[in-house]
């Protein structure tokens, strides 16, 4: 059944996204005055996991490279926040953000450069050592485990009636939508799809003339300017920069909330951030109503934790939008026009696997259930006959 | 110069730990390539079984005993359970399933054993051997924990290379539909994969509790690990326990001459000159198509 | 995925059913908001978590994660007291409640847990927060509510130093500082000419004990000076340094697990220096449960105290394992009737130390009980109780125990050396302080 055009929504992808955006905005307006003064900080908390989740789904979904270490580009943006705010008091709050995703966008250059020859679990591995040690490296060169203090967000001077932590929810919001805006509009374009071919084959993507390395940096420099971005916000709403907010846990949960969510999609980035920032809180709330011992009670939160993100991951394997948009697609009548997409593809849509490396080689273990295609040789990035 | 000595035996001893976990994920790779990210947590559930049956029985190596075995079941068990669900999804998947197990495996060692710390004993004598007057620091407990990685590494080189079983696994790791094909129970292999590699977890956790046990206890030293195995060539066994070694002995000289904070960014800078000039690990020979 | 980005038609019905979701959730949230909690969220509308029969009191501890070990007894022995204490009869008629809520140690959470606490819990204060870098992070959002923000689990100074920038915080322990002063002068007084190595926590709690310390100890004296950091249990190059360099007293700053490592480090080097330690690391039941297994000489298992004999440390409260003081003997009652699951140690101690001083405050507070009116009656100051020393509350300092006494530990006992000391944060002198600790009352009501 097609919408008549005027009810259909725009081509243009600016336009388009603009139009969610906005829909976005209001949408949230509307749920932020109707909720009391602390669950502000909770959607702030949202807005800027999700910005970082939005910008590492689109390094590891779009791109095919895996990083470990999204909380260390965090790092970055909110101690260069931090710094600013305390050694630059008088700069606008905008302009140390803008400088954090500068400062956070140059690191994510070089890092994507140095990480541009590799592949798979090496990137997971070199990743991994940036997301344990540049808060060490933090802890050693500013002020150790104290960190250094934001002041607390007060009400704005042109809204003197509006409590600090609506203010706060408010712009953190802003931000968000505003990178998922530059996000969707970078996916859609031509880098997008560079993006998407570098990932898929990157053989076939070189010999069509793409620079896959240069693509692939940048790349990087996308997802950290939007880590940048969102540790500047964390240092804002937890009122400091400190190396322990920074740890191996945030990278490793932003992962998490990438691939629940939905890889390489944007929508999915917000159900994994909401999941991410509320699933301890209702577990939290829901341990609360047993009488248990202490050493059950106190762990129990952590347990579930552990519990649900396994579950997700079995039940909805493609995550949260992907498992979504199946069960829409159940629904929808226009299925010639879906299962021609889906023929040239071939088979259901599945989620490349993002190891980025060469053809789509038998990339899980050999089980009892084959994979589509499986090229006869084993693709060139594992060794063969080394010595174990 | 004995500070210099003392520095390297202790980074060996340290070293040693830290290869043997990195060990048990290049085990863990080859075999089902896998990012095992719960090998830490499933490492320190076998040493505090260990600590349950010791403090039971009295006896340390009914408990080490202990541990190994519950290396190899619970490694078989969680293969054949939960790792089998994720096999055949995408990569990521798995990464994301291990990580859920090990916050739940810290979790529930929480619940049973609360959060505190426990004394964990040696192997052997914690003393350090004497030198006429000086006293190294390297003790019967350290020299135990380089021989026994030592071993391992040498005994699982052996395995692979020279026997049936070995051939076998590498075999349905590398061509698992060729495998089928000739009669190799690739999913026993799997599972005999994953077995091996808790084992060799289990005695990683043993050399590297003592004196504290915690929930806590092995998160660094997975992370080590990892760096070690990435360092080495996640597809090379002697390149992990070189990695480890390596590793080791860097942590403490840094410590050692410098400042503990930098430790793990001195071994995040090594992994990343190492990666900058070989992408594939120090030991890997990459046969990869470049076009 | 390849799957969304080929179609040019976006479909909205799975946004519209996620934001349903969204909306949902944040229903759910709001609903918890509108459940009113147990301990009065109702009251005077001017003093929230206060009612004619109940106080509540809230608290963000960690009790998971690496900083767990230990201080995750600290909340469980507080409301174990406050339990007895209301049982027999309560404060003014009111029963006290403590709700504790976890945060890991990680500053981000603490800010979640402790606004929470805050805006939807309505608590009458907050109490005995934990730690330097998470409670820092709430300093301000305390103080701009007017939050009691009463007796921080943390010797660092910025919690009692400035009454006039944070007139609603009050530290409990004596600071690092104080600590590190007194143990410099006892160094000083008695140890003079020995070569001396410290070796500390990279964080405010060393920084501040060797300030502290520097203060008395000649530094020529100073042979080495070692850090360690929590996230590394491996602290034998440090002991390898410290040795080679021939210290002959090792001063640390160093939490208990880190104070057995080194004890356990110092045998394996065969180097035995005089170590002095701060409070922080030194409970008795602590070391001796965690070394005991190590105690074996020539086949032999011997008590985990004999590691510890003849280690110096400091403390302001009665040893968790002197039974002959009668607050100990109190403390151990509160303990079997309510928390015997939980080991009795230093940690217990310090809980229901803090419990006992808040009951204080709430009696002198009196039946009208108001944010500010425990604020006032905090710092009219001169509370006697299970300290060794006194507190030093008053208009303009709002830092807890001034002081503390040095002890040798023997025989699994704590040997006081000399008399509690007292002194002050900056360059103030160490005095002696010699009034006797009252006995603690029967029934854990405070007198006054």
């Amino acid at each position: 059944m097609r919408l008549p055009s005027w009810l259909r929504l725009p081509q243009q992808t600016l336009l388009r996204h603009a139009l969610f955006a906005v829909a976005g905005g209001i949408l949230f307006y509307n749920l932020s005055i109707n909720t009391s003064d602390f669950q502000q900080i909770r959607f702030a908390q949202v807005a800027y996991t999700l910005i970082a989740v939005a910008g590492l789904t689109v390094l590891v979904g779009l791109n095919g490279q895996l990083s470990l270490g999204h909380g260390a580009l965090m790092a970055f943006g909110g101690y260069t926040v931090a710094l600013l705010q305390k050694d630059r008091p008088t700069w606008p709050l905008w302009l140390d953000l803008l400088l954090a995703v500068l400062v956070t966008a140059v690191v994510g250059a070089v890092t994507g450069t140095a990480a541009a020859r590799l592949r798979g679990p090496y990137l997971a591995g070199a990743t991994l050592a940036l997301a344990v040690g540049v808060p060490g490296l933090a802890r050693q060169y500013f002020e150790g485990d104290t960190g250094i203090s934001v002041p607390l967000v007060g009400s704005p001077s042109f809204l003197p009636s509006l409590v600090g932590e609506r203010w706060m929810a408010w712009f953190s919001w802003a931000a968000a939508l505003l990178t998922l805006v530059l996000l969707a509009n970078l996916a859609r374009s031509r880098l997008g799809r560079e993006w998407q071919a570098a990932r898929d084959d990157e053989i076939a993507a070189a010999l069509a003339g793409i620079w896959v390395a240069r693509v692939q940096v940048i790349a990087f420099v996308v997802s950290a300017g939007a880590a940048g971005l969102a540790g500047g916000l964390l240092a804002v709403v937890s009122v400091g920069a400190k190396p322990a907010s920074f740890s191996l846990l945030l990278s490793v949960g932003l992962l998490a909330a990438a691939i629940i969510g939905g890889l390489g999609s944007l929508i999915g980035a917000l159900w994994g951030s909401i999941i991410i920032v509320y699933l301890p809180v209702w577990a939290d709330d829901l341990s609360r109503n047993f009488e248990l011992p202490a050493k059950v009670s106190d762990n129990l939160p952590l347990m579930m934790y552990g519990a649900a993100l396994i579950i997700v991951m079995l039940l909805a394997p493609i995550g949260i939008q992907g498992t979504l948009y199946r069960v829409v697609r159940l629904f929808r009548r226009d299925r010639v026009r879906i299962s021609a997409a889906e023929a040239v593809t071939g088979s259901a849509p599945e989620p490349a696997p993002p190891t980025g490396s060469g053809p789509p080689a038998a990339p899980a273990a050999p089980s009892t259930h084959a994979p589509a295609a499986v090229p006869a040789t084993p693709s060139g990035e594992s060794a063969e006959g080394t010595a174990p | 110069m004995s500070h210099f000595i003392d520095l390297t035996l202790g980074g060996l001893t340290i070293g040693a730990a830290i290869a043997a976990i990195a060990l048990s994920l290049v085990l863990i790779w080859r075999a089902t390539r896998i990012l095992n990210f719960a090998q830490g947590g499933m490492a320190l559930a076998c040493a505090y079984i260990a600590y349950s049956v010791t403090n039971h029985s009295g006896s340390y190596w009914l408990g080490f005993a202990a541990a190994i075995g519950a290396g190899l079941v619970g490694g078989a068990l969680i293969e054949r359970s939960l790792i089998r669900l994720v096999e055949n999804k995408p990569p990521l998947n798995a990464v994301i399933v291990t990580l859920g197990l090990l916050v739940i495996i810290q979790a529930g060692l929480g619940m049973i054993y609360s959060v505190d710390q426990h004394p964990f004993v040696f192997a052997f004598d914690f003393h350090g051997y004497k030198v006429g007057h000086t006293s190294l620091q390297f003790s019967p407990a350290s020299l135990f924990a380089v021989l026994s990685v030592l071993a391992v590494a040498v005994g699982l080189f052996v395995v692979f290379k020279y026997t049936a079983v070995g051939l076998r696994m590498r075999s349905a790791a590398f061509a698992p539909e060729v495998s089928r094909l000739l009669g190799v129970r690739t999913n026993r292999m799997l599972t005999l994969g994953w077995a091996l590699s808790s084992a060799v977890g289990a005695l990683a956790a043993m050399l590297a509790t003592p004196p504290l046990i915690s929930p806590n206890a092995l998160d660094n030293l997975f992370v080590f690990g990892f760096t070690a195995a990435v360092v080495g060539g996640l597809d090379s066994a002697v390149g992990a326990v070189v990695g480890g070694v390596v590793i080791g002995l860097v942590l403490n000289y840094v410590s050692g001459y410098g400042t503990p904070n930098l430790s793990t960014g001195t071994a995040l800078g090594i992994l990343i000159v190492v990666l900058l000039v070989r992408p594939n690990g120090l030991f890997t020979r990459a046969t990869a198509r470049r076009v | 995925m390849r799957g969304f980005h080929r179609l040019r038609r976006t479909s909205l019905v799975p946004l519209a059913v996620g934001v349903a979701l969204a909306l949902a959730a944040s229903a759910c949230g709001t609903g918890s908001d509108n459940k009113s909690n147990s301990g009065g969220n109702g009251g005077t509308a001017s003093t929230p978590g206060v009612t004619d029969t109940t106080i509540l009191l809230g608290s963000h501890q960690p009790l998971t994660g690496p900083a767990a070990p230990g201080y995750s007894k600290i909340a469980p022995a507080a409301q174990a007291m406050f339990n007895y204490i209301n049982d027999n009869g309560g404060i003014n008629g009111r029963k006290i409640t403590l709700k504790y809520v976890d945060d890991g140690y990680n500053p981000t959470k603490t800010v979640d847990v402790t606004r929470q606490l805050v805006q939807q819990d309505h608590v009458f204060a907050m109490m005995a927060g934990l730690g330097t870098p998470t409670h820092s992070g709430v300093l301000d959002f305390l103080n701009q509510n007017k939050v009691p923000d009463l007796f921080v689990a943390s010797g660092a100074a910025k919690w009692g130093d400035t009454p006039d920038k944070f007139p609603w915080t009050t530290g409990y322990q004596p600071t690092y500082v104080i600590e590190g002063k007194i143990i410099g002068q006892y160094v000083k007084q008695n140890l003079a000419g020995k070569k001396v190595g410290f070796l500390t926590q990279d964080d405010d709690f060393g920084r501040d004990f060797v300030k502290g310390a520097d203060m008395y100890v000649d530094p020529a004296s100073v042979v080495a000076r070692e850090t360690y950091t929590t996230a590394n249990t491996n602290i034998s190059a440090q002991i390898s340094n410290l040795k080679a360099k021939g210290a002959e007293v090792v001063l640390g700053a160093e939490i208990p697990a880190f104070v057995a490592l080194t004890i356990l480090g110092n045998l394996a080097a065969d180097y035995h220096p005089q170590m002095i330690v701060s409070g922080v690391g030194a409970d008795i039941p602590t070391l001796s449960g965690l070394l005991e297994s190590f105690a074996k000489q020539g086949g032999k298992t011997v008590k985990g105290t004999q590691l510890i004999e003849g280690l110096m440390a400091t403390g302001y409260l009665p040893a968790s394992t002197d039974s002959s003081n009668s607050w100990i003997q109190l403390f151990t009652k509160v303990h079997d009737k309510y928390i015997s699951s939980i080991p009795f140690d230093g940690n217990v101690v310090y809980g229901m130390s803090q419990a006992y001083l808040f009951a204080q405050a709430a009696t002198r507070a009196g039946k009208d009980l108001t944010r500010q009116s425990i604020i006032d009656a905090v710092e009219k100051g001169g509370f006697t109780g299970p300290g060794l020393v006194p507190f030093q509350f008053s208009k303009t300092n709002h830092n807890g125990y001034g002081g503390t006494q040095i002890v040798k530990i023997s025989g699994g006992l704590a040997n006081p050396q000399g008399t509690p000391m007292v002194t002050d944060d900056g360059s103030g002198a160490i005095n002696s302080y010699t009034t006797q600790q009252p006995a603690a009352p029967a029934n854990g009501i405070p007198v006054s």
